[in-house]
């Protein structure tokens, strides 16, 4: 790889050993995927996945005070995924205790450590960094150093950014070194279609059911998605952009889709139109068939399959503003049909804490509120990561946390009639 | 026997039995119970993968084609490999994805006692080829027999 003097003396130790292990890092990582040299970060701000202080990550949080020890903290300030607690979240005592005291017992240590390497501000812990309530927006061709998958493929497809899928502790290097090895999507290359996917379904489809079935599909590639424009139009307004939020994080977590393209939407896909698709791509077909093929692969790993829910979470990824919206009114039309007042399952919607507070100052806050749903900042997948929580009947419509939880998947519809009539 | 030649991306030899994932694995919902709940034997947690799910992956030559899911990824990888909870190696039929890559690298520079030699590049003959059980033989030079 060609390095700038500059890059070379960080590598020979000018800065220190740590940094030279940082840039050494950065080298051995580029080289692995043919990088020839570095490009610099432009964004202005950097997000980072790991936000919890569990007990678990003590090698993370011990390189990461070698780093703060050493001076090598962030060039950028950044925004990091959500805290993994919120009392407001039920939770029995024992669930209390373990969160507590065993599992995130570094947490309060741990967020002192993001302040010192570069944190926002108290309220940026979100996965959801682009929201306009949060800040964290890149524009179009930056070049960023996140991690986070349904961030990252959210800057890559929606905003047009290159980021490559950073894991945890990489992409604060890259924000310390300031520039990140030129490879995969940040390349024009790297950025082109492996897969043309047609959708042919009746109706819009379910977005994080698309996703899912996209990411099972192509895995690492780039798919460039027809026929969706029929039912998102092609215009990036509010509901499509919270709609893309959720299939990209499906596609990121069912698979490992770091870009999309979506035809006549998608600034890359508008721009460049059907010249993105690589030479040789695949086709995949997706109708109402294969969509309930993939919804009933899903495993249900509930002790008893036919238990009756005891939690509901609906926001992995975080829920937008227009989301909570729109959820109030479904919730309050639905069960005015039903003639009930509250939900029939303790439910939380999550956000991030700059739409919280928006919304908290809004009429619909209250409604949710009388409806029994728990408006929280947490992160469900955090929440579900332990033996206790996930021995619970807990369902959702995020396909990411059904992947990385024992929580049973529904489709958005599903869960809105298991609120509000009951059924399972 | 068969060898199959890889290209090497954290170096080292090693024997060890092998453990077979014919689909990606979720680095994260495969690995995160057994670090945060003190299973020594890293006992694979991803429901979603049939081929490892509630089987050992400490000390087993771990051959898959990539990992996928949550960019937390290669920090669990990272983890492991500090926890001496890790494979004996990890062997990719297919190129190295960012996250594999990023924990093999992250060990390799940060943690001088971590020893999970990594290849890639094997192809999906080599998938193809191995069985659970299988003897597996890591040379420096990223060649690797089958037995």
């Amino acid at each position: 790889m060609y390095l700038t003097e500059e890059q070379q003396a960080l590598l020979d130790g000018a800065k220190g050993e740590t940094m030279a292990k940082v840039m050494k890092t950065l080298v051995m990582y580029g080289s692995a995927f043919g990088a020839e040299r570095m490009v610099p970060v432009s964004s202005r701000y950097n997000h980072l996945v790991t936000s919890f202080g569990l007990k678990m990550m003590t090698p993370v949080f011990d390189l990461m005070d070698q780093l703060i020890q050493a001076g090598a903290v962030s060039g950028q300030p950044f925004s990091v995924d959500p805290r993994p607690l919120d009392p407001k979240v039920p939770a029995n005592f024992l669930q209390k205790l373990v969160f507590n005291k065993f599992m995130y017992s570094a947490q309060e240590n741990y967020e002192q450590q993001l302040q010192k390497l570069g944190l926002m501000d108290e309220d940026a812990f979100t996965c959801a960094c682009y929201f306009d309530e949060v800040g964290n927006r890149p524009g179009k061709d930056e070049v960023l150093s996140w991690a986070e998958s349904s961030a990252v493929v959210y800057a890559n497809s929606v905003l047009g950014a290159r980021c490559n899928r950073n894991s945890g502790i990489v992409d604060l290097m890259g924000s310390i070194a300031g520039f990140v090895p030129e490879f995969g999507l940040l390349t024009d290359e790297g950025r082109k279609a492996a897969w043309l996917v047609e959708v042919k379904t009746t109706h819009k489809p379910e977005a994080q059911l698309l996703g899912s079935a996209i990411g099972m599909k192509v895995m690492e590639d780039v798919p460039y998605v027809v026929g969706l424009d029929q039912w998102l139009g092609d215009s990036l307004t509010d509901d499509v952009c919270a709609y893309l939020k959720d299939f990209g994080a499906a596609t990121a977590s069912n698979g490992a889709v770091g870009l999309y393209h979506v035809e006549n939407l998608t600034p890359e896909a508008v721009d460049q139109g059907r010249s993105l698709l690589a030479e040789g791509y695949q086709t995949y077909v997706i109708d109402d068939a294969e969509l309930e093929r993939v919804q009933k692969s899903y495993p249900v790993v509930w002790k008893k399959a036919d238990a009756a829910p005891k939690l509901c979470f609906v926001g992995c990824p975080h829920l937008s503003l227009q989301q909570l919206q729109r959820w109030t009114a479904d919730l309050e039309r639905e069960l005015a049909a039903s003639g009930a007042r509250k939900v029939a399952v303790p439910t939380v919607f999550t956000t991030a804490p700059g739409v919280k507070k928006v919304f908290d100052a809004t009429a619909d806050a209250q409604k949710l509120r009388a409806m029994g749903v728990i408006v929280s900042t947490i992160c469900p997948l955090m929440y579900m990561n332990n033996p206790l929580c996930g021995s619970m009947p807990v369902i959702t419509c995020s396909n990411k946390l059904r992947t990385y939880s024992t929580a049973r998947y529904y489709r958005e519809d599903e869960i809105l009639k298991i609120l509000t009539k009951g059924g399972r | 026997m068969r060898t199959f030649q890889g290209r090497v991306i954290a170096p080292g030899t090693v024997t060890a039995p092998a453990l077979v994932s014919h689909g990606g694995l979720n680095t994260l919902a495969s690995f995160q119970k057994a670090l945060q709940f003190g299973d020594k034997k890293a006992t694979c947690g991803d429901q979603n993968n049939p081929d490892l799910y509630g089987k050992e992956m400490l000390g087993k030559a771990l051959c898959l084609p990539q990992t996928i899911g949550s960019t937390t990824g290669g920090m669990v990888l990272y983890c492991a490999c500090a926890m001496h909870r890790q494979p004996a190696c990890l062997l990719f039929s297919k190129p190295i994805d960012s996250l594999a890559a990023a924990g093999s690298v992250l060990a390799s520079v940060w943690l001088p006692d971590a020893q999970m030699p990594v290849i890639d590049s094997l192809g999906q003959e080599f998938l193809d080829y191995v069985q659970e059980g299988m003897t597996i033989t890591v040379h420096a030079d990223g060649s690797v027999d089958v037995d």
